[in-house]
């Protein structure tokens, strides 16, 4: 009963969340295509300044748009209302190609979790709520402070570790983070932790030597457990443009992301550039989040994503 | 910054390639281009319409006279230059005029308040902002008033600490009775700042908006300054209505623009607000904070890379009689490893490498996508370090034993120097070449006027921008000496040419 009224809870934050996206994307879709009687070049070349100005990205917009020329072409879509099915439809079957939740399996413990991502998207808050996530499904979790670099972000991460439940493994400032996940990492296996998530420091894509930095963490902790990272999940903040797309490419090359969490989809951005992440990178996306509490992070689901945009 | 950004105005120009007029058929295409590449930006849409509309007004049907005269010399142009010669004076107008101003009340203490959204990098720039007024002679005051997010107040307080800049918080108090009391308090301590750190939030969240609004009616600060991530999406305009509506923005601040995002957020916000961008933040310690300038900006978008800028970080490093010097022997194509040395040790002081890199003139088009590497340089160094005098002055001299040599020296490989070698080579090869169809000679324009640039001059005068379209390549060419001295240098060659033909 509890868990479904918080679930209903959840859901109506998460619609809450995206009506902005939906008012934004949908009411004017349906601005444009109501009342007109047949689908031309003006109403297709609207439809494309709609999905543009979602942060969806020209190179998407460009591949929607063919797929929907092409129906209006074979005249398969011949209704200007049939428009926001046909963009739906086009839009989930993206989502929903690579998608796959992220478990964590225990066998071989610690199951560890490596977060990247450039400054100021959220590392840090998004690894206390998915340690909440995985507390509450019965696993022990242990936290490393690996950004050692950021002022006062090892105490941030304290602070939301002791709301959680959990322990901190922290070094000082400026410490080799590879030294901290490695000690964090010996701690989980001596108390049998069965999850390990790692905060690293926020870090331009394009600097050489922080990549390095992260490589390294990567592969000390490789080299210890097999296997490990388990999961190198890389954050990205959802107000961001198309430079998510260049974040996501840089830090695939430099170290193999497996997910993405998406942050800060409460606001006004429009999340659009989930479809053109999806689309060009075909990395799954593990989680959105949709406010500041602890309970504001949601598990992706393509369905409900794609339902909750185009709800009316 | 900006690489992606340039190049689609580079292929825009290429599209002119053998053309004399700007007709509507050919501006078609070029503007597709831009328009693409804006978009890709960020760059707001309804923004890149006005643009796309404006510059085709201006461009079309104007036939282009490939031979200009200014000031009594003859130059060659292109219709592509011109086409990117009428982009340029868009995107300068869309983002100017400048104004990087504070505002000062005449009774102190003066008050600076951050906004933003959540990690757009708002405590970072109040540390660097009180850095950069520590230098004025101000005495800033840093507020913590962020008392959401968990440990933000030691975060400010740690940055503080390592600027010796004094943090004021207060435990258990809200936001706007923190403001409040720290303005009293720097009045009565004598500080003549107060730079107020908020929490981020969103534009649509009324309670913590109306919050802000309090410690704005409460402090009457002399400037709100909203602090904006530079890779913000579509969005950015949106938000920045939003918080200029409530609150009566006087600028903005652009963080971040260290990555590759190209900064479309800049046009987008200027255009649709009409307020001012004040300062570009680029890069995590705490002096990588600029005044803006537009056509710094505009130039670094179409490729021609951001001369002015690249002079104010020379300024700041080198003086002004050497670097002088410098340019004159780049010029000349004479270059050798110690000058190379010399330019790798100034370059380290001016800050990351990737930085000076893209501000350098139609260098970044030339290094492509392609990541330069801080650590190169160290390289570079340690093997330069560990040649001889004459092999400095003289690297043709070094072959297979000289190499050995110098790789055991510096503990590299002997192929290791083969390729820094190569390197410089090419280097010297290009510069000689840019030296020769006047390229470079832009660069040591430039660097004459700097004594011009700490004085105030308008740096619009260093990118040609008062001259006419034609002459923005060729701003400063060969002075009559130096050509005199090349025809002479040339005569004897052929000279020595014919004499040993003879024999």
């Amino acid at each position: 009963m509890n868990e479904k009224k918080e679930k209903g809870g959840f859901f109506k934050r998460l619609k809450d969340g995206l009506s902005k996206t939906h008012k934004a994307v949908i009411k004017r879709v349906d601005e444009i295509t109501c009342g007109k009687r047949v689908i031309n070049d003006d109403l297709l070349d609207n439809l494309e300044e709609i999905l543009i100005t979602s942060d969806i990205g020209a190179v998407t917009v460009q591949r929607l748009m063919e797929k929907i020329r092409w129906k209006v072409n074979r005249k398969e879509l011949k209704i200007p209302e049939k428009i926001h099915n046909a963009l739906k439809d086009e839009i989930f079957s993206i989502l929903s190609n690579h998608q796959q939740t992220l478990q964590a399996d225990t066998l071989q413990k610690p199951f560890t979790i490596l977060t990247v991502g450039v400054n100021g998207t959220g590392k840090t808050t998004t690894i206390a709520k998915m340690a909440n996530i995985f507390i509450s499904q019965g696993h022990s979790v242990l936290l490393a402070a690996a950004d050692t670099f950021r002022a006062a972000a090892t105490e941030q991460l304290e602070i939301w570790a002791d709301r959680v439940g959990c322990k901190v493994i922290k070094h000082r400032q400026g410490a080799d983070p590879s030294a901290v996940a490695f000690d964090a990492l010996k701690s989980a296996q001596a108390k049998g932790i069965d999850v390990l998530i790692i905060d690293t420091a926020g870090r331009l894509h394009t600097k050489a030597p922080l990549m390095d930095e992260i490589k390294k963490v990567s592969r000390i902790i490789g080299r210890e457990l097999d296997g490990a990272p388990h999961e190198t999940l890389l954050v990205l903040d959802a107000t961001t443009g198309q430079n998510a797309i260049s974040q996501a490419k840089m830090f695939k090359q430099a170290i193999n992301i497996s997910g993405l969490a998406l942050t800060k989809l409460d606001g006004t951005a429009k999340g659009g550039v989930i479809v053109g992440i999806s689309e060009t990178m075909q990395i799954p996306i593990r989680y959105i989040g949709v406010g500041e509490k602890i309970d504001d992070l949601r598990e992706f689901n393509p369905k409900e994503f794609a339902d909750a945009l185009f709800e009316n | 910054m900006l690489e992606v950004l340039s190049n689609g105005f580079n292929k825009a120009k290429d599209r002119f390639a053998g053309r004399v007029e700007l007709t509507e058929a050919n501006i078609d295409d070029a503007l597709k281009d831009i328009r693409l590449s804006l978009l890709e930006a960020d760059v707001n849409f309804s923004v890149v319409k006005d643009f796309i509309h404006d510059v085709k007004e201006k461009a079309l049907g104007v036939i282009v006279d490939t031979r200009v005269s200014h000031k009594s010399q003859k130059l060659k142009t292109t219709p592509g230059e011109h086409f990117i010669n009428i982009c340029h004076q868009e995107l300068v107008t869309l983002m100017g005029p400048v104004d990087v101003d504070i505002s000062f009340a005449s009774k102190p203490p003066s008050t600076i308040m951050l906004i933003g959204l959540q990690g757009c990098g708002k405590t970072t720039t109040a540390g660097k902002i009180a850095g950069f007024l520590s230098k004025k002679n101000k005495t800033p005051l840093l507020v913590a008033a962020d008392t959401y997010r968990p440990a933000a107040v030691e975060q400010l307080q740690v940055i503080g600490n390592s600027l010796s800049i004094p943090v004021f918080s207060e435990k258990e108090m809200s936001p706007p009775a923190i403001c409040s009391k720290a303005i009293e308090h720097a009045r009565s301590t004598g500080h003549d700042v107060v730079i107020l750190d908020t929490a981020g939030r969103l534009a649509i969240d009324d309670s913590l908006m109306n919050e802000l609004e309090t410690i704005a009616a409460n402090t009457r600060p002399d400037n709100i300054f909203l602090v904006c991530d530079a890779m913000i999406g579509q969005d950015a305009v949106k938000t920045a209505v939003e918080f200029d509506r409530r609150l009566d923005l006087s600028g903005f601040i652009l963080t971040k623009l260290d990555g590759d995002a190209r900064g479309g957020a800049a046009l987008s916000i200027k255009k649709i607000t009409g307020k001012p961008i004040k300062f570009l933040c680029t890069g995590e310690s705490f002096d990588r904070i600029e005044e803006f300038r537009p056509d710094g900006l505009a130039s670094r978008i179409l490729g021609f890379g951001d001369v002015v800028g690249l002079m104010q970080d020379f300024e700041q490093v080198i003086d002004e009689k050497k670097a002088e010097k410098d340019a004159a022997r780049m010029l000349k194509g004479q270059f050798t490893l110690l000058d190379f040395l010399e330019q790798i040790q100034s370059i380290k002081k001016m800050g990351p490498l990737q930085d000076i890199v893209e501000k350098i003139p139609f260098f970044s088009q030339m290094a492509g996508n392609v990541a330069v590497d801080e650590r190169e340089l160290v390289k570079i160094e340690s093997l330069i370090n560990s040649m001889t005098h004459k092999e400095r002055v003289n690297p043709d001299v070094i072959k297979e034993s000289r190499k050995k040599r110098i790789a055991s020296g510096s503990g590299r490989t002997p192929r290791e120097v083969s390729e820094v070698l190569k390197k410089f080579n090419t280097m010297r090869k290009m510069m000689k070449n840019m030296g020769k169809s006047g390229l470079l000679s832009k660069i040591s324009g430039g660097l004459s006027n700097i004594p011009g640039l700490g004085g105030g001059a308008d740096p619009g005068d260093i990118m040609g921008n008062n001259l006419p379209a034609a002459s923005r390549k060729f701003p400063k060419p060969l002075s009559t000496s130096e050509k005199r001295k090349i025809k002479s240098k040339r005569k004897k060659a052929k000279k020595a040419r014919k004499n040993s033909r003879k024999k």
